[in-house]
């Protein structure tokens, strides 16, 4: 199994974590893993909401240490 | 010691005066030399083709010659860069020539990429740059009422661009008496009306009296010209008798086919502002992959940085601080008013409520550009 690329968004609020994960999804290909760290408390629940709507993949979805560690697999 | 600056823009040009002071008496002494490659004898001041868009300024108010704006002590040559030798510590340019290093800054900024979205070229106004803004304006003059949607591509540059014109759309079609004959919509990528929590709780109220629509988690998938229809990648669409967007950006293409970073961003050090797996390369502004705002204040206070950091390595041998991610930018609350938003890495911005005078502020500050940039404000 691949290494997901990691996408540290963590301590920042100008362009945000979920603006990040949108611009490396476009570039990445379907079938990529990408893992998203983030401290923006509304990750746990903004980050999916979009993922769900645009028909991607939650693989994963957990705060370790103040920290939201989203994996995401691209779909389309 | 040699410097090389690939880069004119607003990071490159204030780095290198603020570089040109800090070591002046090294430059005269002949131990350091001070190198600047740029792909323009022009510079341009960027925030200034919103109001070309509005028919407030004019393309030729934005301009300066670069050679102009530069500490005569730097060694300036429009010659961009073509091949970056990064073990070799050279770089080839256009015209063939090899520059030499021993620490180089890489400033070269970012690129509109509306292509990216079919249809969105032939479909959609926009105001990145003079002609398209220039463009934008008349269609806005014949524009006599009808459906406005503005769409936002990711990633952009100046994030606070898009409540921005909306503001400035519903204050022009006031002034010209056909507000009540124009519906705004506003699409926005994530969930809420601006990426910064505190302008999205402030814009909404605004957009709300202003009567302005929007509809979140809409990425903007292809335009469909023929029909006047935008669609999202989260499948919905909305019909428009006027499209504005904010263009997708990359970094510049010379980054991406020197194999630079994905997407023409440089995997860069939060901190140091250093390449990553390169000490003597640091990378400014839009070029860096950080998650900080694509904004020439960014790239202002990241120059700074830097500037002191390699003044201060070639006198005591080391930087003296990091980058604490500090934007500051100001917001164009509609044609009078204005208010801004100041943050960095762990602080939010605090918005005030739009006051004339920071609209003012904002107006003088668009000429006191040209004493920042030289790195004298």
């Amino acid at each position: 199994m691949s290494e997901s690329k990691i996408i540290d968004a963590r301590d920042t609020f100008c362009p945000g974590p979920l603006m990040e994960l949108i611009t490396h999804m476009k570039q990445a290909n379907v079938g990529d893993t990408l893992e998203l760290l983030s401290t923006d408390e509304g990750s746990g629940a903004d980050v999916p909401e979009w993922v769900h709507k645009v028909g991607h993949e939650i693989v994963s979805n957990e705060k370790v240490e103040g920290v939201w560690h989203i994996k995401i697999r691209k779909a389309k | 010691m040699r410097i090389l600056v690939v880069g004119g823009g607003t990071g490159g040009t204030i780095l290198a005066n603020n570089l040109a002071r800090r070591l002046s008496a090294e430059i005269r002494a002949r131990k350091v030399r001070l190198t600047m490659l740029s792909a323009s004898d022009k510079h341009m001041y960027q925030p200034g083709l919103l109001y070309v868009a509005f028919g407030q300024m004019t393309p030729d108010q934005l301009y300066r010659d670069q050679a102009s704006l530069l500490e005569a002590s730097i060694d300036f040559h429009v010659d961009p860069v073509e091949q970056f030798l990064l073990d070799q510590k050279q770089v080839r340019t256009q015209s063939g020539k090899i520059h030499e290093y021993d620490i180089l800054v890489i400033a070269t900024g970012s690129r509109i990429v509306p292509e990216e979205v079919p249809g969105l070229v032939e479909g959609a106004e926009t105001f990145y740059t003079e002609a398209s803004a220039v463009k934008m304006f008349k269609r806005l003059r014949e524009f006599e009422g009808g459906k406005v949607a503005v769409v936002v591509g990711v990633p952009h540059k100046c994030p606070i661009a898009p409540v921005e014109v909306m503001f400035s759309l519903h204050d022009y079609f006031k002034s010209r008496g056909i507000r009540d004959k124009v519906t705004m919509k506003y699409h926005y990528p994530i969930g809420r009306i601006h990426t910064i929590e505190n302008v999205a709780k402030w814009a909404k109220p605004e957009f709300d009296r202003m009567g302005i629509e929007y509809e979140t988690l809409f990425n903007v998938k292809e335009v469909d010209v023929k029909n006047k229809i935008v669609k999202s990648e989260e499948d919905t669409e909305t019909h428009y008798d006027l499209l504005i967007a904010i263009p997708p950006h990359r970094g510049m293409e010379v980054i991406e086919k020197n194999n630079l970073g994905q997407g023409g961003w440089i995997p860069t050090d939060r901190y140091k502002l250093t390449m990553n797996g390169h000490d003597n390369v640091y990378v400014l502004g839009d070029t860096t992959n950080l998650p900080v705002s694509k904004t020439g204040s960014a790239a202002h206070f990241e120059a700074e940085v830097v500037s002191e950091n390699i003044a201060s390595i070639i006198k005591i041998g080391t930087p003296v601080r990091d980058y604490d991610g500090k934007v500051y930018c100001f917001i164009e609350a509609g044609h009078d008013r204005a208010t801004y938003a100041m943050f960095n890495y762990l602080n939010p911005p605090n918005l005030k409520p739009p006051s004339k005078p920071m609209h003012w502020f904002k107006m003088a500050y668009n000429q006191m550009y040209w004493t920042s940039v030289r790195g004298l404000l």
